[in-house]
């Protein structure tokens, strides 16, 4: 009987919808979680794959030898590569590209290589420019294939980055 | 006079309650379902067919994208198979790595699920709520994997790289001051362990404002109470499996009925409902997020105490360490080896299935001997949800069919494969 009271008086006084009010009314007085993007960023773990880069040895030589474990290894084929002999003897890529419409991001060529050449970095926010070879006219921009001068090139851009986080992560390889 | 013939109407597949690119065609009495057929199959990528042409660690990342709002879940399927086939030893410490990661899984997807589901029946502040906790779980998932998504973590022979020491943190900006930003960067002093064991003990406020929010509200119930009802022996039938079976009221999950990985050390019960109908289902699920989070919770007890390796040392399977790769020529022989040809299975065949979030998530997987795999067949629990709209939808009104399409929580990742 009083139970019956007490469920008609809070349908009546519609209790659970006043509840679920409060709920949405402290959220609004709650601090955002939201972030000002692009000045303010939520934070990157140092492991994040996002676009990729060549690197080069101290010395400015390129590390890239090309021998082609990114290539047989990435699972959406998004790598291909050509090499010769270069004069002083040494083995180096002519061609290095990697399509970005195809490339799935899993890691696999940074794994794969064995002079830690090519990198995933932290890079997320890029656009290509024209078509698939990109728009000569603009500096600094590539298409949806992205290649070899202008992998290393994004390598040169952010070796302070590249370099902290490879060896922030290095211990757990 | 003149025939009355019932209305077709197409639903789909850019309703946005649609989940996707599910293509309903119904036939409506006036308001009334008499028949729902649903069409799939535009999402169709071939992953099985795929994984046919790769050696077998390069589908571990089209493994992800099957149902990819439950990533590490699917792979965690699509790697068992592969150790079963080879008796591969896996270290403890990665078994309990995955069975955490499975559980956060699990609350990832139920968290989408619960958002996206309210959002169809009318709520919208939850789906806000529900991608706030995600964010942490999502970071969670980017600090171990380095993808926020498609983590392609797990490996033949445990997971790829241990639980860092160190969160990332935010950065200055001219947006916050100093006190502020030490607030945001509370949580993230520590390990990733103390990371996810921060947001266990939060994340039962979490349920309970959800709880508050959803659970006796009167338009909530309204939608959702004798909706889409399923009986215990029909929902058998008709090959349900995790919640959808759970809430029909039979007690079925593979973590417990064949316990893999670490389960069966671990502490946890299985909710199941009564009726069957989508309240029900959503009374299972919100009770199963706080079973993963006790989980979770004893998984980073065993983790903090117990270091050590997460790759089977087995270099015929799973890679040799960099620094080894380096140092040492059979290493690298090794690593050169694995990395282009792969390894090769025992000719047999193999069914692996694991309790993923949606259901019976299974891989069976035949091979011949060779680096790839003879066939891969995926046993999406999705599918099955989805041959029973028919039947569910039958006899409902036409806004109900939203509601039963939020409560089989269908992806299309893992349905048209």
């Amino acid at each position: 009987m009083i139970k019956s009271i007490k469920k008609i008086v809070k349908d009546f006084t519609l209790s659970e919808l006043r509840g679920g009010l409060k709920i949405t009314a402290k959220e609004l007085i709650n601090k955002k979680i939201t972030v000002q993007f692009p000045e303010e960023r939520t934070p990157i773990s140092p492991r994040f794959r996002g676009l990729h880069a060549l690197r080069r040895y101290p010395n400015g030589e390129e590390r890239c030898i090309a021998c082609k474990l990114c290539e047989a290894v990435c699972p959406a084929n998004a790598i291909t590569i050509e090499s010769e002999m270069r004069d002083d003897g040494t083995r180096r890529t002519t061609q290095y590209d990697i399509d970005l419409f195809k490339c799935i991001f899993c890691g696999f060529c940074e794994e794969a290589c064995p002079v830690d050449a090519i990198v995933e970095t932290q890079i997320f926010e890029y656009a290509f420019v024209g078509s698939r070879d990109g728009n000569d006219n603009i500096k600094g921009q590539f298409g949806s294939v992205i290649t070899k001068d202008q992998l290393l090139e994004v390598g040169d851009k952010n070796k302070k980055m590249i370099d902290q986080t490879k060896l922030e992560d290095s211990k757990y390889k | 006079m003149a025939e009355i013939r019932n209305y077709t109407l197409n639903f789909g597949p850019q309703h946005p309650a649609a989940h996707g690119v599910l293509r309903l065609i119904l036939e409506i009495d006036g308001e009334v379902i008499e028949r729902a057929d649903p069409h799939i199959g535009l999402l169709h990528r071939g992953t099985e067919k795929l994984a046919e042409s790769k050696p077998y660690n390069q589908s571990i990342g089209y493994m992800d994208r099957l149902d990819y709002v439950s990533m590490m879940c699917n792979e965690h399927a699509y790697v068992m198979a592969i150790e079963t086939m080879l008796e591969l030893e896996v270290p403890e410490r990665a078994q309990y790595i995955r069975v955490m990661f499975d559980e956060i899984t699990r609350i990832l997807n139920h968290l989408m699920w619960l958002g996206t589901h309210g959002l169809d029946v009318g709520a919208m502040s939850i789906f806000l709520y529900a991608f706030r906790e995600r964010e942490k779980l999502i970071d969670c998932y980017e600090a171990v994997s380095g993808s926020r998504m498609h983590a392609t973590y797990y490996r033949p022979g445990g997971v790829y790289r241990d639980l860092p020491d160190k969160m990332p943190q935010y950065l200055k900006s001219d947006f916050r001051t100093t006190k502020e930003l030490e607030a945001m960067n509370k949580n993230r002093q520590g390990s990733l362990l103390d990371f996810i064991a921060d947001f266990v003990k939060e994340f039962p406020k979490s349920i309970k404002q959800y709880d508050d929010l959803l659970t006796d509200n009167r338009i909530w119930k309204q939608r959702l109470v004798n909706i889409g009802i399923v009986s215990a022996n029909r929902a058998k039938q008709l090959g349900f499996t995790g919640p959808m079976l759970r809430g029909s009221g039979v007690a079925w999950d593979l973590r417990k009925n064949q316990p893999y990985a670490v389960y069966d050390r671990l502490e946890f019960d299985i909710p199941v409902g009564v009726t069957g109908d989508s309240y029900d289902r959503y009374l299972v699920r919100m009770e199963e997020m706080r079973q993963s989070n006790h989980i979770i919770e004893q998984c980073i007890d065993w983790l903090r105490q117990n270091p050590g390796s997460v790759m089977s040392d087995d270099h015929k399977v799973s890679p040799p360490s960099r620094v080894e790769m380096k140092d040492d020529m059979e290493s690298l022989i090794h690593h050169f080896k694995l990395f282009t040809e792969g390894y090769c299975l025992p000719a047999g065949e193999v069914y692996s299935a694991i309790e993923h979030p949606k259901g019976e998530f299974g891989i069976y997987l035949i091979s011949d001997g060779a680096n790839k795999p003879y066939r891969v067949k995926i046993r999406a629990p999705g599918f099955a949800h989805l041959a029973a709209m028919d039947e569910m939808a039958r006899g409902h009104m036409l806004s109900d069919v939203v509601t039963i399409i939020g409560t089989q929580d269908i992806v299309f990742g893992e349905i048209d494969r």
